[in-house]
């Protein structure tokens, strides 16, 4: 039996992280939880980048690349998500999306 | 002549550094700086004056019109375009002296006549404005441009009117100069649009081919825009303005309601001398009309009221009758061939600025020592107030056409257009200025000689003014003796811009002589002894008549019968009624609709993140399957 690795499985991977992300984004409260899930759908975003450069497109380097900003865009954002939940917890003492209610009309 | 655009420019920047620093400043400050800057443009206004004069007439031996500036402001079309600029011509380099001169001679005798007064620094930024409006007034290039000027005179008016805004007549008085005056002012804007729209153009001057496209509009145009004219210059019926308007400060009153502001009317009608004689004759000669009837119509007002504010005031709108008169009985461009009126017209609006202004400053000085306006108050007072009352009686007797004194001349050669033009009107406007004779000399003798008010006057004795208030008084009247004989006015404004020597008619010297001595005769047998036992008799077996005159034939009441009887209750309550029932209703009914939609749709947005994602992932599930079926 082969075990050679295709395209096929990376994108296995990366379409069940995708939905592992969005189950997480959709069914959690907890303002972490998703943040983590967001992380999720954007790394396997990143897994399809070097992925499809690697097979359909081998000598270029742009999917490289854009999955490095991938990653530095996903940093950032989780610095600035972080910083959110902490001024949000500092404030209300809760960090669950349905308990933040103060802006609903 | 570029220079000149610092006659405008001075007053424009005067006027917002006293209205917004002046406060802080002490009164000597902000009066002097205002006055320094009226000077400054006066001694412009001379040189332009004697720059444009000297520089000789053009090949057909008339004066260039010139126009050192001129910006294009706003244009509408390729001919249709509304400049701002100044331009010079022989009148109106004759109104930039006479408004400065008079404006000046007010800024020097506001010192005095102000002096304390809260609010001293804002009226000198008022008295700014005003003259920058005028002046721009006077050297419009365009009609267009009048218009915003005009307008511009009519806001200084209004806050000059009601510079005692404490006071309650004084509000109403400047509100109701301020309606009246506007409401003839849209018919001068119609009449600008008419103008405007047929001729395609707001120059004066317009073009042959202009003139063709308008046709039959224009007489109605000129007739539109003399209902401004008629506004501003206190014609019948519009006149009632003007006499509430001197609640203002006597000093507003003898530069804005009586020497130039008024006469804007009649410069509006000289200025448009040459459409008005060409295309619309009959119109000129309505002007004619109705000058001479508010001319009779004010004379008879004068002869009866008590006020001296008022007699002045009526005076003035009956010495505006007559230039309006003047020119509207002139038949032709020709000023021996009945264009004269033109040139007495202007002459007139020249020499009556300067005994009007006179006049009213002299009044000024009166009411500064007696405190009231009223006649009884005063009497005798020729012992206390020696300056005011030579210059008073110099005045009086050229507004009264004594020879040799500057209202003789020009009175005489209007009365001279009047004959040429018809023996009835030439009849008519002498006797009218037999009654300025004799109500003048009333005023006079009311005044200075009469009985005394002897237990008001011990009380408080009346005292002659400062010198900031009887040196305006003597240039003045100084100007008012000599401009008659001295200036060969015929030199410088004629209707066909020609050089035009006055010569004295003598018929009609002879007669206006005669009818003005019999009428000061009549005043001085009537009102000079202490008693007054003719007109007394007078007044009681006329009594009916009296009091009309003395109301000002109900003129008032008769305009506010029209105004709160039949347009507030015929227009304006049904029209109230349907904003707030009909419009106000419908924008509620839009509104409630609105807020209706609003309410229906709002649990859509629940607040949460994830049934956002949730919908936004449906999406785009919806558009994959869209797109895979599609291909």
């Amino acid at each position: 039996m082969e075990l050679e690795i295709h395209v096929i499985h990376y994108l296995i991977l990366s379409t069940v992280m995708m939905f592992c992300g969005i189950y997480g984004f959709f069914t959690r409260k907890n303002l972490l939880a998703l943040l983590i899930s967001a992380e999720l759908m954007l790394n396997a975003t990143n897994i399809n980048f070097a992925v499809f450069n690697r097979y359909l497109f081998p000598g270029h380097l742009e999917g490289h690349f854009f999955s490095l900003f991938g990653i530095a865009i996903a940093a950032a954002e989780t610095a600035v998500a972080i910083a959110i939940i902490i001024n949000v917890y500092r404030s209300f003492n809760k960090i669950l999306t349905d308990d933040i209610s103060e802006m609903k009309g | 002549m570029e220079f000149t655009i610092l006659i405008l420019v001075l007053p424009a920047i005067c006027f917002p550094l006293l209205a917004l620093f002046g406060m802080k400043m002490p009164h000597r400050v902000a009066g002097t700086i205002g006055t320094v800057a009226i000077g400054a443009v006066t001694i412009l206004s001379y040189i332009t004056a004697l720059n444009y004069f000297g520089a000789g007439r053009t090949a057909e031996g008339i004066f260039p019109t010139l126009t050192p500036w001129n910006i294009r402001w706003l244009p509408f079309t390729e001919t249709l375009h509304i400049d701002m600029g100044i331009m010079l011509d022989p009148i109106s380099v004759m109104m930039l002296v006479v408004i400065t001169t008079v404006s000046l001679m007010v800024h020097i005798y506001s010192f005095g006549y102000m002096k304390g007064e809260k609010g001293f620094q804002r009226y000198y930024a008022f008295l700014s404005l005003f003259t920058f409006s005028m002046l721009g007034l006077v050297v419009a290039t365009n009609i267009f441009q009048m218009y915003i000027f005009w307008e511009l005179v009519g806001v200084s008016s209004y806050l000059l009117i009601g510079f005692y805004y404490t006071k309650p007549e004084a509000i109403a008085a400047s509100k109701k100069a301020f309606i009246v005056t506007r409401f003839a002012d849209l018919g001068f804007l119609i009449g600008i649009l008419l103008y405007g729209y047929y001729m395609q153009t707001f120059t004066f001057t317009p073009a042959a081919d202009q003139l063709m496209k308008a046709g039959m509009i224009l007489p109605w145009a000129l007739g539109l825009m003399f209902v401004g004219g008629a506004g501003k210059s206190a014609m019948f019926p519009l006149h009632i303005w003007l006499p509430d308007a001197m609640e203002g400060p006597t000093p507003v009153s003898a530069l804005i309601h009586a020497a130039t502001m008024v006469v804007a009317g009649v410069y509006l009608v000289a200025r448009m001398f040459p459409l008005f004689i060409g295309f619309a004759p009959e119109t000129l000669h309505v002007v004619a009309y109705v000058g001479a009837f508010t001319a009779f119509y004010a004379a008879t007002v004068a002869c009866v009221q008590s006020d001296i504010k008022r007699v002045l005031a009526f005076s003035t709108i009956s010495q505006i009758g007559f230039m309006m008169v003047a020119l509207g009985v002139c038949t032709s461009m020709d000023p021996h061939e009945g264009g004269l009126g033109y040139m007495a017209g202007m002459f007139h609006l020249f020499t009556h600025a300067m005994f009007k202004a006179l006049l009213f400053l002299g009044a000024g000085c009166i009411i500064h020592a007696v405190h009231s306006n009223e006649m009884s108050t005063m009497g005798g007072l020729r012992k206390y107030m020696p300056v005011t009352h030579i210059t008073f009686l110099i005045a009086c007797l050229a507004i009264a056409g004594i020879w040799p004194l500057s209202g003789f001349f020009s009175k005489d050669e209007i009365l001279a257009a009047c004959f040429a033009f018809s023996p009835v009107m030439g009849w008519i406007m002498t006797a009218i200025a037999g009654m300025t004779a004799f109500y003048m000399f009333r005023l006079y003798y009311c005044i200075f000689w009469g009985k005394e008010n002897t237990e008001l006057h011990k009380e408080h004795v009346p005292h002659e003014s400062p010198l900031t208030m009887t040196v305006p008084l003597m240039i003045l009247a100084a100007i008012t003796i000599v401009a008659g004989w001295i200036l060969p006015f015929g030199h410088f404004v004629s209707s066909d811009g020609k050089a035009y020597d006055i010569h004295i008619d003598t018929g009609v010297a002879a007669i206006s002589l005669v009818v003005a001595l019999f009428a000061i005769g009549l005043a001085t047998y009537m009102y000079a002894r202490s008693s007054q036992p003719l007109a007394d008799s007078l007044a009681r077996r006329f009594s009916g008549l009296h009091k009309a005159a003395y109301r000002r034939f109900y003129l008032d009441e008769i305009w506010l019968f029209v105004t709160k009887k039949i347009i507030f209750n015929c227009i304006s309550t049904p029209i109230a009624w349907f904003d707030r029932h009909v419009i106000d209703n419908f924008m509620n009914m839009l509104a409630a609709g609105t807020q209706a939609c609003g309410t229906l749709i709002r649990p859509v947005q629940t607040g949460k993140i994830q049934t956002y994602t949730i919908w936004f992932f449906a999406g785009i599930i919806i558009l994959t399957v869209i797109l895979l079926l599609a291909l």
